[in-house]
């Protein structure tokens, strides 16, 4: 009766050397490595194109790296020893940028896990160590979302003066009060053609009459729910772009850059020491101008020769060509409220719908005008320096407000340009709500503290259960250490951070899960107490303990739960180990012992007695 | 090795009233301490800067204390932190401080101070309004405990088992709070989890002792009710024992290696444990007694076929 059917057995068996392969690449290490990251908003990294010329310069240099790991923004070569590392990273900083006063890639130094290549293939990786072990900062950002629906508001309120002034519709005034714009009007009639032609425009707006007296008709325009939501997610998701490509900057291994709750961003920068700097890089603002570009023949060879004419600024155009622009600037991007990727209407080319707002479409139509045939450079200005980001040639007078860019784009180039411009023109501020740093020193010191804490507690239970219940207190304590490794392999699949509260949880949930081992035994003596045979015992001990085991574990798990839920930042890193440990705990000290305990007695036809450590009655 | 050779059962019921008034006095304490002295919250509660700092040989911390209040923050608070050699300095939120370079300013206003060369540990700044989102969630979070456990109880066992283990548990959390507002622990996010784990973890226990009380009271007949409650605790109090000695041994190794960052989360898991198998055996059995549970509610009487008549 104590025998698990074989397939049983090999499913365990399975489970555990699932365990143990997950559980291996934490065992490794880290060794050095060069990450390769792009260093311009306007540049997007290809890992096949970079990595060729890389491989080809280490290999004339005599450097053999031991792999290379490409993602969407990094490319990143592990290395020997950290005299190979940073030989590397001088010979790829020379590769990769040959103008060292103007570089399109951050070369940094980096570690990464050691562990066999085909471990890493299968996904098997290192526990992900939350900031307070590696150390490193952590941001929370709060985007202001007053602030962009007031932006929102004013230029919504230059669009409508524009659209009653092409409608001719008289008004007696058009302001912004807080959440809303009023719309003054002499007349009722006036005013129901204000309405008819704002309904006809957009449907982001819905409109209220409100009658101060009887010359004093106002119409108040608010927008939608719909309209705000979208302007709401709009404003964090473009902020977390734009996060995006500037941190790549830092070099940083794996930056985390998430939206938390509605209108929050938490910015995780690992390794990261330079606070100052971090918060330079959040915290600066980009800025769009749109400018002419000089076409005098002969100028531009004249400044590529090195005499750049006066009042003009020699640029590259992406694609490498150069260019020439005139320092003057026609607009600036303030005066964009919008721009989207699309498609041409006529030809179906990839392309980018700008949408200004009404001076900016005054100056728009007047520039166009006295322009046609000419090129306008826009540029995305950061930190002082300018990026062109596209440079479009002129064909008609443009007014409106409603731009198009298209020609020689690809969908992909159609995307990036139109986030560029937002970049510059449309992020809400963020303010920093939450900061925590960590120096390296303290998160060493944090792993020690924290794994000293679960290995000496381990040993404190494994010496009491093997010395109180002998055999069956072994079997419990390998059962134990099982439920350690299964766990680290669960949250080493699930790359879960694991922080020190994390750790806490660790030791919490060994120290709670022997508790079923213990039930299980204890129920085992009593059972041989009552005169059960030891085969009986043992088949009625794992049976009867299991239902209060699984009652026991359940209220656990409802208080695990609702940390989960409820909890943030450091709490939630306790909450899921605690969640997951629970979970393999049940697995353990259930099947696991019982499997053991089947195999040592469950082929003996008769037991005389069972080491339970249990004095004779 | 067997700790517990039971043979009869120990008359734990006859003392409930005792315990009980002990338990009412132990929890009254707790929440005149409470109101009276409040809680000592952590910054991610009240909002403020907190900044570690690690010396290579212990500072003067009245040289900081006069090197911060030269650069602008009188008010803030310096302290040692786990040894002399690192120190620990909280700041308010003020609306004209530029929150956002405390860290900088603070280290170079003490990089100029006399004395060692300091070295950043750890910064945490929150903001004013992230620390009441943590307050109200922890709240929903205790909410969520205590009614998914209840219900849990409920359905498993019988309504009074579910209030009686919420009633005793609660007792347990507000003496763990207790503690904390007598000798101004610091309450932070970290011993709120503390708390909640403690909260379920004590629950088990209870489950553990009324799974007994089930199970005798299926079993055996013509026992009286505090009679099937002494004989269910006395079977489990070998188990309960061994089990919290168990949980004991490892909170007390984060305890003794646990730094000072685990330092309250562990102590209040280790007075939590404490209390747990007090209130487990103490509080809450005598409520189900009184809550006046007995067999009927778990033997359903065997329903009489009705024959059919032909």
């Amino acid at each position: 009766m104590n025998r698990y059917p074989l397939w049983k057995n090999l499913v365990i068996g399975l489970i555990l050397l699932w365990g143990v392969i997950y559980t291996l690449p934490n065992f490794y290490g880290e060794v050095p490595a060069v990450q390769v990251s792009s260093g311009k908003a306007t540049l997007r990294l290809d890992p096949a194109a970079v990595s060729g010329p890389i491989e080809e310069a280490l290999r004339s240099a005599g450097i053999s790296h031991t792999g290379l790991f490409a993602d969407a923004n990094s490319v990143r070569f592990r290395f020997d020893g950290a005299e190979a590392q940073i030989r590397a990273r001088d010979i790829i900083e020379r590769t990769l940028n040959p103008d060292p006063s103007d570089p399109s890639y951050v070369v940094a130094l980096n570690l990464l896990s050691a562990s066999p290549n085909w471990l890493t293939r299968i996904h098997a990786l290192p526990m992900y160590l939350g900031l307070d072990l590696r150390g490193g900062v952590h941001f929370l950002l709060q985007v202001d979302m007053p602030g962009a629906l007031t932006k929102r508001l004013d230029s919504t309120a230059g669009d409508l003066r524009t659209l009653m002034r092409d409608r001719s519709v008289r008004h007696a005034g058009i302001s912004r009060e807080g959440n809303a714009i009023h719309l003054r009007f002499r007349d009722s009639a006036q005013r129901d053609a204000a309405r008819s032609a704002i309904l006809n425009s957009t449907s982001d707006l819905q409109l209220v009459d409100r009658d101060d007296a009887a010359d004093d008709l106002k119409l108040i325009a608010t927008l939608t729910p719909q309209a705000q939501q979208t302007m709401r997610d709009f404003a964090v998701k473009q902020n977390i772009t734009t996060l995006n490509n500037r941190i790549n900057e830092l070099g940083v291994a794996e930056p985390v850059i998430q939206q938390q709750g509605l209108d929050r961003i938490v910015v995780q920068l690992p390794g990261v020491q330079d606070v100052a700097k971090a918060k330079d890089i959040l915290g600066r603002t980009a800025t769009l101008e749109v400018r002419m570009v000089d076409d005098t023949p002969g100028a531009l060879e004249a400044a590529l020769a090195g005499s750049v004419p006066f009042g003009t600024e020699l640029y590259t155009e992406r694609g490498g060509l150069p260019l020439l622009v005139r320092r003057q600037v026609v607009l600036t991007g303030d005066r964009l409220t919008d721009a989207q990727p699309g498609f041409d209407g006529q030809t179906n080319e990839p392309a980018v719908h700008l949408t200004l707002d009404a001076a900016g479409a005054r100056i728009f139509r007047d520039i166009t005008r006295e322009n046609v045939g000419k090129r306008m450079a826009i540029l995305l200005i950061e930190k002082g320096r300018g990026e062109v980001v596209t440079a479009p040639v002129i064909r008609t007078e443009i007014g409106g407000g409603r731009v198009q860019i298209s020609g020689r784009m690809t969908t992909v180039e159609a995307n990036d340009v139109a986030l560029l411009l937002r970049a510059g023109s449309l992020a809400a501020p963020m303010e920093i709500i939450e900061e925590r740093t960590v120096g390296p020193s303290l998160g060493a010191e944090n792993i020690a503290k924290g794994s000293n804490s679960v290995i000496w507690g381990f040993i404190a239970i494994a010496i009491f259960m093997i010395i109180y219940y002998t055999l069956f207190g072994l079997v419990s304590v390998i059962a134990l250490s099982f439920n350690l490794m299964l766990l680290i392999a669960l949250l080493s699949l699930l790359q879960a951070t694991l922080t020190l509260p994390g750790i806490a949880a660790m030791a919490l949930t060994l120290g709670m899960a022997i508790d079923a081992n213990v039930l299980i035994n204890e129920r085992i003596r009593e059972e041989l107490r009552n005169g059960a045979t030891p085969q009986a015992a043992i088949h009625a001990g794992y049976d009867r303990a299991f239902d209060t085991i699984l009652d026991a574990n359940i209220t656990t798990l409802i208080a695990g739960i609702a940390l989960l839920v409820f909890g943030s930042g450091p709490v939630r890193g306790f909450a899921v180990v605690h969640c997951l440990g629970i979970l393999t705990s049940m697995f353990s000290a259930v099947l696991v012992s019982r499997m053991i305990i089947n195999l040592i007695y469950g082929r003996q036809r008769k037991v005389a007695k069972l080491h339970l450590g249990q004095s004779a009655n | 090795m067997e700790f517990f050779r039971q043979r009869t059962d120990i008359p734990f019921m006859r003392h409930a009233l005792k315990f009980n008034i002990v338990s009412t006095l132990a929890f009254v304490i707790a929440v005149f301490f409470i109101v009276l002295k409040g809680l000592n919250l952590s910054v991610e509660f009240t909002g403020g800067t907190l900044i570690e700092i690690g010396y290579p040989e212990p500072p003067r911390i009245e040289d900081v204390r006069q090197a911060l209040a030269r650069d602008g923050y009188p008010d803030a608070q310096v302290q040692n932190f786990g040894s002399a050699r690192e120190i620990l300095i909280r700041m308010p939120n003020r609306d004209d401080l530029d929150t956002s370079r405390i860290s900088e300013r603070v280290m170079s206003s003490l990089a100029a101070a006399p004395g060692p060369a300091p070295e950043l540990r750890r910064v945490e700044f929150v903001g004013p309004q992230v620390g009441k989102e943590l307050a109200t969630d922890g709240a929903m979070a205790l909410l969520l405990v205590i009614f998914g456990i209840m219900a849990y109880l409920a359905m498993r066992f019988e309504w009074r088992f579910s209030v009686s283990a919420i009633i005793a548990n609660l007792h347990d959390v507000i003496i763990i709070v207790g503690f904390f507002a007598f000798f101004q622990w610091e309450f932070s996010l970290a011993v709120l989890a503390a708390v909640l784990a403690v909260l379920g973890y004590s629950v088990n226990e209870s489950v553990v002792v009324f799974d007994r009380v089930r199970e005798t009271f299926k079993k055996k007949r013509g026992m009286t009710t505090p009679q099937v409650l002494d004989h269910a605790i006395t079977a489990m109090i070998s188990r309960t024992v061994i089990t919290h000695g168990s949980t004991l041994m490892m909170v007390l190794a984060m305890l003794i290696f646990g730094g000072e960052t685990l330092h309250y989360f562990a102590l209040a898991l280790t007075i939590g444990i404490l209390f747990g198998i007090y209130s487990s055996i103490f509080v809450a059995s005598p409520l189900v007694m009184w809550l006046g549970v007995s067999r009927e509610q778990f033997v359903k009487p065997k329903k009489e076929k009705e024959e059919a008549v032909v």
